[in-house]
């Protein structure tokens, strides 16, 4: 054995080789070069042109000629407050919050399988499960159900066959959710929410799951906790920061749609369709804003509360 | 004893219990996954009251044998009970036994305080009473004003201690402790050693001890069994598994033993049997130093010299048979590798055991 060194020759230096060098040295320029473009981008033109949205709401429209006034007033707020206005907000937050509800119910034990129980091939199949309704056009889709929902179509068949129909009917005669077909009731466009959002429940709720290691679920049984008690005090704790993540989209995804509810369910209108008509037919910018500044306001308060509650506390 | 007789005592309102003192019996038991055979057939008796060490390397079947105490395995065949309760399909939030992870598994998202509390609230005890004894436990494993502190801001030997507290505060029939010191480095882990046989004769409570260290188990165990493939091999006091050694296995796991094959046994003058030779009863001396009656010899050339504090660990070749000798330094000073050396030890060190597993 000897024990000579090998005497390989150092390589070339070239320019990538130096510039190497450079970025080793000076680890801020690396840093720096990473960050510039995206916080351009997230600084100046998404956040800059929110605050200029945003800055348009304490501006007013004049009654007579239709145009901007540019002098800082609160008038537009005050119109928010107007019955049909509250109507609206009203109606898109209770919405939210219902779509909010049902997904998390919905995704919360498809999540705790894919985490705890899923593997290998059948959690490559979860995930295409979950995705693929990602990969189709969004009007696609919503369109797929305003046939799926109509008065002659699929789940209607599909309710007579099994004998259904009643309970279709018991749900479309009720009051505030009802109507004449489930394509044109609130509750039809509940279900097309739930649908549209739920993979961004899922998946938020199963990362969430995946950090929990099974000792701490063995050692709660251990400590006397039976399965439901094991499930409040310390899987739904640990799951919350998912749950709250997946709710951001579910709720602010909700709030802000404007082509869903022109589809499926009744002609009242939805926030997100205010903001649409009236910055474009109605051109009332200032108005459009101070609503835009609702859905913004409704999370900031909402993440307050859940960080008020501890949803945070475990990270 | 009168420090055995609490376990018993919930128990005595069954007039069939054979009241002998044992904590967990198993009767051929066996689990299987798949085709590995975890635990195969074991059976086994922990009396009440012992410190008792499950020793083996990784994958023979120890952890599975707490798991399966705890409840979060269940057996493929056999029987186990603990206080001569079967435990057949009784759940693990059902079993008077609790455990220490070998990861701690402290709940993240509550204080130190309400981690240990944890089990006593489940039972539905209120909050006062339940914090006096969470604070008295916490005293017990000495962590004093840590109530508040989160698990992530403790060091590794601070959170064993809350596991510690948080399984002992149920007052268990039987602690079950799986690897508990494994991460914890050289001089907390002796320390703890100390504080836990303590603990455990203070307490009177049955401590079964999951450990693939075997200076671990021998130092604080009342009895150890050394696993194997899903099978003890041997059962007995410390002094039994160490110095009379029943097999190969247990002679070269447990303190590393040279074992000679009964042909090399006879060779060196010993029975025609296998044979466990413990390292620190060989005697190393240069080669032409007189040798001494009584003793046997084999001679042969130093191969190495291992440096172990106030001890030397001497490697030689005697003819092809590797023998390893722990010497006392003061006795191999000068001696270097490739030197001529003379080995020797008293007959009744060679201890004969059964070629088994």
């Amino acid at each position: 054995m000897t024990s000579a060194v090998l005497d390989l020759p150092l390589p070339r230096e070239s320019l990538s080789r130096r510039l190497s060098d450079a970025l080793f040295k000076y680890r801020g320029l690396l840093l720096t070069l990473l960050l510039v473009p995206p916080l351009l981008w997230l600084g100046i033109v998404y956040v800059g042109s929110l605050i200029a949205l945003l800055l348009q709401s304490f501006f007013s429209i004049d009654e007579f000629s239709g145009t901007i006034v540019r002098e800082f007033t609160l008038k537009t707020y005050a119109e928010l407050l107007h019955p049909a206005n509250l109507d609206v907000i009203l109606r898109t937050v209770v919405m939210a919050a219902a779509v909010t509800a049902a997904s998390a119910i919905l995704a919360f034990p498809i999540a705790y399988y894919a985490a705890r129980y899923a593997r290998g091939q059948m959690k490559a199949a979860f995930y295409l499960a979950i995705m693929m309704p990602l990969w189709s056009s969004y009007l696609v889709k919503v369109y797929a159900w305003k046939l799926l929902l109509a008065k002659e179509g699929a789940v209607a068949w599909a309710a007579d066959q099994i004998g259904a129909t009643p309970a279709i009917d018991s749900i479309l005669s009720a009051p505030l959710i009802g109507g004449p077909s489930l394509s044109v009731s609130y509750f039809g466009q509940f279900l097309v929410f739930i649908y549209l959002w739920l993979p961004f429940m899922i998946l938020p709720i199963q990362a969430a799951l995946e950090r929990v290691p099974g000792s701490l679920i063995e050692a709660s049984a251990d400590l006397g906790a039976a399965p439901n008690q094991t499930f409040r005090t310390v899987i739904l704790p640990l799951a919350l920061p998912g749950v709250v993540a997946g709710s951001i989209f579910t709720f602010s995804l909700t709030l802000g749609d404007y082509i869903l509810p022109q589809i499926i369910g009744p002609s009242t209108l939805l926030l997100g369709q205010a903001v649409y008509m009236l910055q474009g037919t109605a051109g009332n910018i200032p108005l459009a804003a101070a609503f835009a500044v609702v859905p913004i306001s409704v999370m900031a308060l909402y993440l307050l509360i859940a960080k008020r509650m501890g949803a945070f506390d475990a990270f | 004893m009168s420090v055995h007789t609490r376990p018993q005592d919930t128990f005595a309102a069954h007039p069939l219990v054979s009241s002998n003192g044992t904590a967990v019996r198993f009767t051929h038991v066996a689990r299987h996954f798949g085709a590995v055979k975890a635990v195969d057939g074991l059976d086994l008796e922990i009396r009440a009251g012992e410190f008792f060490s499950m020793l083996g390397p990784s994958g023979s079947g120890k952890t599975t044998c707490l798991r399966l105490i705890a409840g979060f395995e269940q057996p493929d065949a056999g029987e186990i009970s603990i206080f001569d309760e079967p435990v057949a399909g009784i759940p693990p939030y059902r079993r008077a036994v609790n455990t220490v992870f070998q990861d701690y598994a402290l709940f993240p998202h509550l204080n130190i305080l309400d981690n240990v509390t944890y089990g006593l609230r489940i039972r539905g005890m209120g909050r006062a009473e339940r914090e006096k004894l969470g604070r008295e436990a916490l005293a017990l494993v000495k962590l004093i004003g840590f109530d508040t502190r989160r698990p992530p801001q403790l060091s590794g030997g601070q959170r064993q201690r809350v596991a510690l507290a948080r399984a002992l505060v149920n007052r268990p029939k039987v602690l079950l402790l799986d690897e508990p010191l494994g991460a914890l480095d050289l001089k907390l882990r002796e320390e703890m050693q100390v504080e836990l046989k303590a603990l455990q004769r203070s307490l009177g409570l049955t401590f079964i001890f999951v450990t693939h260290d075997q200076g671990e188990a021998l130092s604080m165990s009342d009895r150890v069994a050394v696993f194997n493939a899903g099978h003890i091999v041997q059962v007995g006091t410390p002094e039994e598994v160490y110095e009379r050694p029943q097999t190969r296995f247990v002679a070269e796991f447990v303190g590393g033993s040279n074992v000679l094959e009964p042909a090399v046994s006879a060779r060196f003058g010993g029975p025609e049997r296998l044979i466990s030779l413990r390292p620190e009863a060989i005697a190393v001396r240069s080669s032409g130093v007189a040798s001494e009656i009584g003793r046997l010899h084999a001679s042969g050339t130093c191969i190495e010299v291992q440096y172990q504090g106030a001890m030397r660990r001497v490697i030689a070749d005697c003819a092809g048979v590797r023998l390893c000798a722990l010497v006392n330094a003061a006795e191999v000073r000068d001696l270097n590798p490739g030197e001529r050396i003379s080995l020797s030890w008293l007959p009744a060190a060679m201890h004969a055991m059964e070629d088994g597993r």
